[in-house]
């Protein structure tokens, strides 16, 4: 049994100061209405967990069917940090191939405090993620800062080139009625924001926003049966773990595995979590027409282009000068913005990622439209091991 | 006058010493080298092979090479917020490298006093040296630290 998407709504991404609560259930509705399906007829929920608001919070699936009002259905929470949306995707996705549920809603929402993410409170000398601040000061960007210089230094990437990444999601943002920051950026505005982490800019590093975006998934048979108009299709959901030896520093760990043993593998594990989805999905690289990924840094976006197989190692910057990843081009690469105009809304983000695409399938993206989109896909790594890929066809 | 006292401010990650190394934990078995090491002092008592093709459960405590290559750096210039634990007031920026070693891993560490991205560069060498990280009610806490290596 196929599950497709019959429904997408977000939340505009902000600083509201409202519990996130609100954000999903304004999501969760809009999505509702967007696939014409009632409340009362969704027989499965999940929850993208946010960890920074409290027991509500962990378990989100809950919370946003109380808060939508009890209807009886089975429920499910997920985390997997950055890649929460996608997972809790995966999970709806499953249960509806099983033929266990025909109409379930994903819904991921989040508050953020403003600055750097910091860890929960508290004394953990066994958590890497509390330890690389406390030991060595490793902020987020400062990861996002080693993949750039490496950048810099192998492949001749230039500041220039980070900023025209900024300058690029800008303005493909303006005409996103949920993008958080819609304003054009110069390249000139990039090189003159503060270096945080060198060579990062303020404007090269996403900011933390919130946010809330939701999904309506459905089976093919109930889309047919009930008029859904123009179903998305979720050709793959790639959530796969590194493969040992993971050779490439990940957040928030001081160190990688050692490729004494094995050598180093034929793939990292950001390039695996593409491979596995187009594994899935039974195509290539070659026939993808838009892009949505995690831009945490503009250096990022180029890291994540040839992770996806878009060009060689090495290339990205080849096709951002060419203008190929802009909209109208080759291979237009975050046509929402991206974390550059939304800023991270983490159990949010890799849900908002897949409305994208779906609006862009659909032929709805106003203002921002790749024309002709017929197959997307989505890429996002969290914390600890959990990649996420969504491929999507119409 | 006594003498401030100085301690890792993490036991069991590195020797001292003129020459000091990492510690890491390497399985009897499949001879894989995992760092950071086993810990008790990091709440890790138990040692679990990360190789999926070995479940070696025993292992030794192994000293690191001092020298490794620049795998990437950068530099931290706003302060990082808690648990780190500022050195001075005002903060000073510092900077920060990953090193791959001759074991085959990579492992990120701050960089030496003095040394900062225009001193770096990726393939570079460096070696490691033992800092203060800061100072707190006990005494001067050490931390290891990658010093770039001047021919």
């Amino acid at each position: 049994m196929t599950a497709v998407i019959a429904g997408a709504g977000m939340h505009p991404w902000g600083k509201w100061g409202k519990n996130f609560t609100e954000y999903g259930v304004h999501a969760a509705r809009a999505a509702l209405k967007d696939a014409g399906i009632a409340w009362a007829d969704v027989d499965f929920v999940v929850g993208g967990e946010t960890v920074r608001n409290g027991y509500a919070g962990y378990v989100a699936g809950s919370t946003f069917a109380q808060a939508l009002g009890w209807n009886g259905a089975r429920i499910a929470t997920s985390y997997a940090a950055c890649a929460t949306g996608a997972q809790a995707i995966d999970t709806a996705r499953a249960r509806i191939m099983a033929g266990l549920c025909e109409v379930a809603l994903v819904v991921g929402a989040d508050t953020t405090p403003k600055g750097f993410l910091a860890p929960n409170a508290g004394e953990r000398w066994n958590d890497p993620d509390w330890l690389r601040f406390r030991l060595l000061g490793m902020t987020n960007p400062a990861y996002f800062a080693l993949y750039a210089r490496r950048r810099m230094d192998l492949y001749g990437a230039t500041s220039e080139d980070f900023a025209a990444v900024k300058v690029k999601n800008a303005k493909h943002g303006l005409e996103n009625p949920y993008a958080r920051f819609r304003k054009e950026a110069t390249v000139a505005d990039v090189l003159a924001s503060p270096v945080v982490s060198d060579p990062l800019h303020l404007l090269d590093i996403c900011a933390t926003s919130d946010g809330a975006a939701a999904v309506v998934l459905v089976s093919a048979d109930y889309a047919k049966k009930h008029g859904i108009a123009a179903p998305v299709r979720i050709a793959a959901v790639s959530t796969v773990t590194p493969t040992f030896p993971n050779t490439v520093i990940d957040m928030p760990l001081l160190s990688t595995d050692s490729s004494a043993l094995t050598g180093v593998p034929e793939r990292t594990f950001k390039e695996a979590i593409g491979q596995a989805a187009y594994e899935e999905a039974g195509i290539g690289p070659e026939d993808v027409d838009v892009a949505e990924v995690y831009d945490l840094s503009t250096a990022l976006e180029l890291d994540w282009i040839e992770d996806l197989q878009l060009c060689k190692r090495g290339e990205a910057e080849v096709l951002l000068r060419a203008g190929d990843t802009t909209i109208g081009g080759r291979i237009p690469v975050n046509p929402s913005g991206g974390l550059a105009c939304f800023g991270e809304a983490v159990p949010a983000q890799a849900i908002a990622q897949v409305c994208e695409l779906v609006w862009q399938l659909r032929g709805q993206a106003t203002g921002r439209q790749v024309e002709g989109a017929r197959v997307g896909i989505t890429a996002n790594q969290g914390l600890f091991g959990h990649g996420s890929s969504v491929l999507l066809s119409t | 006058m006594t003498a401030t006292p100085v301690s890792p401010v993490i036991e069991g990650w590195f020797t001292t010493g003129e020459e000091p190394r990492l510690l890491a934990s390497r399985c009897t078995r499949c001879t894989n080298v995992v760092f950071p090491p086993v810990s008790a002092d990091a709440g890790a008592a138990a040692f679990y092979c990360r190789n999926p093709a070995c479940d070696g459960d025993e292992y030794d405590a192994v000293e690191l090479s001092r020298r490794g290559t620049v795998w990437s750096y950068t530099d931290a210039q706003y302060q990082p917020p808690a648990p780190y634990v500022p050195a001075a007031d005002p903060y000073q920026p510092f900077a920060l490298a990953a090193v791959e070693l001759p074991e085959g891993l990579v492992i990120l560490g701050q960089v030496a006093d003095g040394y900062g991205v225009a001193d770096l560069a990726v393939g570079a060498e460096v070696e490691l040296v033992v800092e203060t990280l800061h100072t707190d009610e006990t005494g001067e806490r050490t931390i290891y630290r990658w010093k770039p290596v001047t021919a």
